[in-house]
């Protein structure tokens, strides 16, 4: 933790200092240790007060229905730290899906070598976006939204009014099985696996910290030797293979592809994002929070379905957290001037925001 | 204000100018390729467009994406963008359905008023939050867009606004027609009308379009960047209020998801429209005629042989080549303008 604490831009809006404070504050007055704290705090809550909640099919369900989205959160994360952003993961899962379903059940295709082959389909379309965006150069936001309109309208045309099911119950059962006694689904393992390396990428290399400092400044970025081109397009082509693999799960957990197969995800995978800590203006976030951001939203959403409460409160809360996270972080900076400081003369970063991202 | 011009003043007429921009600007690349449509579709069939209902539906489907679209480009003029523009319309069309309910004999213009008030309530939310807090519009509007159709789906349930529930005044509105147009899209096109008009020459609307090229310059200048930005978030929320009127006059329905996936929609036609994503360039006709594009493209494809299925990848195909286009084109402007200024320099 200290390591992304180090990182924390010194120039953003909510700019200050890192080590103006103590190592305590460090640790525990950002927005990570919020996170985690939010969700440790309604998971002991919901454990004491919410029946059935302590049962065992609870984390099963909640790891089962969310690796998905925590799945294309990982690259997510990156991308966002770079000031972009990927709109068109959703379409890419159900693209994957879609493309899967029609090798194996019009084409004959043995189910491994397809699965294969989706992997490389998302590699593809990520590339694609990666391209536009990181060499032709053009806003990721209006590049995605068209590939998202696009990927989507692929799937539709790839399945048509079909739904594919009947998968090789060898590899559909797979993902969701139990893990030995436990409660934990064994999507788990990949899951965890690719966030560590995701982890380990985005704090412990050079890959990692030219990530963040193409979020606080291209330029500075180019001019420091980080490729950015390069960067933004692997980061695009990750996003893609892993969406394609997450709609590989979603295809064989639900035994079937649709055309609205993981329709909407997108959002959720951005919401959780943004909550875990991530700045849309790039630059700033960490793994962690984005991994309890997510688990938040999976959790709280468990706990209200469980006390009864349609699906429709839980979108009201992410909604006013998404809002409430935003709000904070610029009040918490504000707030954060009127303390007093170590060192008096690096207080000085906190004037001017630099607008450097849209929206 | 200096001298010392990069380029000099035009020597054409002003008649010829204007026509130069005309032949040359984005939304004409635009319109043709919309009447290119249009035409292609109605040579193979002729209902297309000469027929009551086919005349009728090439106007009037438009109309709701087209307010949208009108909404979303002054916000993104600014360098933000709306959302929540989907769930304000299912707010406001649940809203009208359950106003008929309480009172069948509501009249008309208060029901549009009802609308408009509603959405602008909710578009001053976005704004305030925005505006007043500094907070990246994506970031807030995602947020409200979860909030605002969470409560809509709080309210609504499973119930649903039937064409029952509507009187038949109402309902009628949505077909009506002066002289063959109809009347929603009069409307739609009054109010695409009066928005161009005021950010083509107010003040305030070329101060939008400041404010989307450089906040921070146009905060220097002493621009009230907050409160036009506040602005434009109620307009637009307006908009999609009155837009949730318009839906359930046409469609008569009004449920939970109703506007869901338009908010994507609204930003597509802006981009195809030629609106720059980063603020600051594009116009509301643009705009106006991408969300016609966008609209007409779905009833086209299949009367031109391709499968509905395929409707989504052309809409998408059509987005990425829009901002392409842009991107060659803004180069190219950069080209001129850099040997506008070499050609200054060697001259001086």
């Amino acid at each position: 933790m200290a390591t992304t604490d180090a990182l924390e831009p010194a120039t953003t809006r909510r700019g200050y200092p890192s080590y103006s404070r103590n190592v305590v504050q460090r640790l525990l007055l950002n927005r990570e240790a919020a996170v985690i704290a939010a969700l440790v705090v309604v998971y002991v809550y919901s454990l004491v007060s919410v029946d059935f909640f302590d049962g065992p099919l609870t984390t099963y369900n909640i790891l089962k229905e969310y690796s998905p989205i925590l799945l294309m959160a990982l690259p997510m994360t990156l991308i966002i730290i770079t000031g972009e952003i990927d709109l068109s993961v959703a379409s890419t899962l159900g693209v994957s899906a879609a493309f899967c379903g029609v090798l194996v059940k019009e084409h004959g295709v043995d189910l491994t070598t397809a699965m294969v082959l989706t992997l490389v389909l998302g590699i593809v379309l990520g590339a694609v976006n990666g391209f536009l965006v990181a060499y032709v150069g053009l806003p990721s936001l209006a590049v995605t939204i068209g590939t998202l309109a696009l990927y989507r309208g692929l799937a539709e045309g790839l399945i048509q009014t079909d739904r594919i099911a009947g998968f090789d119950p060898k590899w559909q059962d797979w993902p969701t099985e139990r893990i030995g006694g436990t409660n934990v689904p064994q999507i788990v393992i990949p899951v965890a696996i690719l966030a560590v390396v995701f982890f380990v990428l985005l704090h412990f290399t050079s890959f990692g910290r030219g990530v963040y400092e193409i979020g606080l400044s291209p330029e500075a970025a180019h001019f420091s030797g980080v490729n950015v081109a390069r960067t933004k397009f692997l980061l695009f082509v990750m996003s893609g293979l892993i969406a394609s693999l997450a709609g590989l799960y979603v295809m064989l957990r639900a035994d079937s592809a649709a055309t609205d197969t993981g329709i909407g995800f997108e959002l959720k995978v951005i919401a959780s994002v943004l909550l875990g800590g991530v700045s849309i203006f790039g630059g700033r976030g960490a793994l962690h929070g984005v991994i309890a951001g997510v688990l938040l939203i999976a959790v709280l959403n468990s706990a209200l379905l469980l006390s009864n409460q349609g699906s429709e409160v839980i979108q009201i809360i992410i909604g006013l957290l998404l809002v409430a996270s935003v709000i904070s972080s610029s009040f918490l900076s504000r707030f954060r001037e009127l303390l007093p400081r170590r060192t008096a003369s690096t207080n000085q970063v906190s004037g001017q925001k630099s607008r450097k991202a849209p929206q | 204000m200096s001298t010392d011009l990069l380029v000099e003043p035009s020597r054409q007429s002003a008649g010829q100018r204007a026509l130069t921009t005309f032949l040359r600007s984005r939304e004409l690349s635009i319109a043709i390729v919309l009447v290119l449509i249009v035409i292609a579709a109605t040579l193979k069939r002729h209902t297309f467009v000469f027929s009551h209902d086919g005349w009728r539906d090439t106007l009037l489907t438009p109309s709701i994406l087209l307010l949208l679209a009108v909404g979303q480009m002054v916000v993104i003029v600014t360098r933000n963008v709306d959302l929540s523009v989907g769930s304000v319309l299912g707010i406001t069309a649940y809203a009208t359905g359950k106003i008929f309910i309480a009172n069948p004999d509501t009249p008309v213009v208060l029901v549009f008023a009802a609308g408009l008030l509603i959405g602008a309530v909710l578009g001053a939310m976005n704004g305030f939050l925005v505006a007043f807090f500094r907070v990246p519009a994506l970031v807030v509007t995602l947020g409200t867009m979860y909030a605002f159709r969470g409560y809509l789906t709080h309210q609504a349930g499973s119930k649903r606004i039937v064409a029952g529930d509507i009187p038949a005044n109402f309902e009628k509105l949505g077909t009506q027609q002066l002289l063959t147009v109809p009347v929603l899209t009069l409307i739609g096109l009054a109010v695409l009308a009066v928005v161009g008009y005021y950010l083509h020459t107010a003040r305030g609307g070329r101060e939008l379009y400041a404010i989307g090229s450089d906040p921070d310059a146009a905060h220097l200048y002493g621009l009230n960047v907050g409160r036009r930005v506040f602005g434009a978030f109620v307009l637009s929320g307006a908009l999609a209020g009155l837009a949730g009127v318009f839906s359930v006059a046409r469609y008569a329905t009004a449920f939970a998801g109703t506007g869901r996936d338009l908010e994507l929609q609204a930003v597509a036609a802006v981009v195809i429209g030629g609106v720059a994503i980063f603020g600051g360039s594009g116009t509301v006709w643009g705009a106006a005629i991408g969300a016609f594009l966008l609209v007409t493209i779905n009833r086209a494809l299949p009367i031109l042989g391709i499968s509905d299925f395929w409707q989504g990848a052309v809409v998408g195909g059509l987005i990425i080549g829009a901002i392409v286009l842009d991107r060659v084109l803004s180069l190219r402007r950069a080209h001129q303008l850099i040997e506008a200024r070499d050609v200054t320099e060697e001259e001086g």
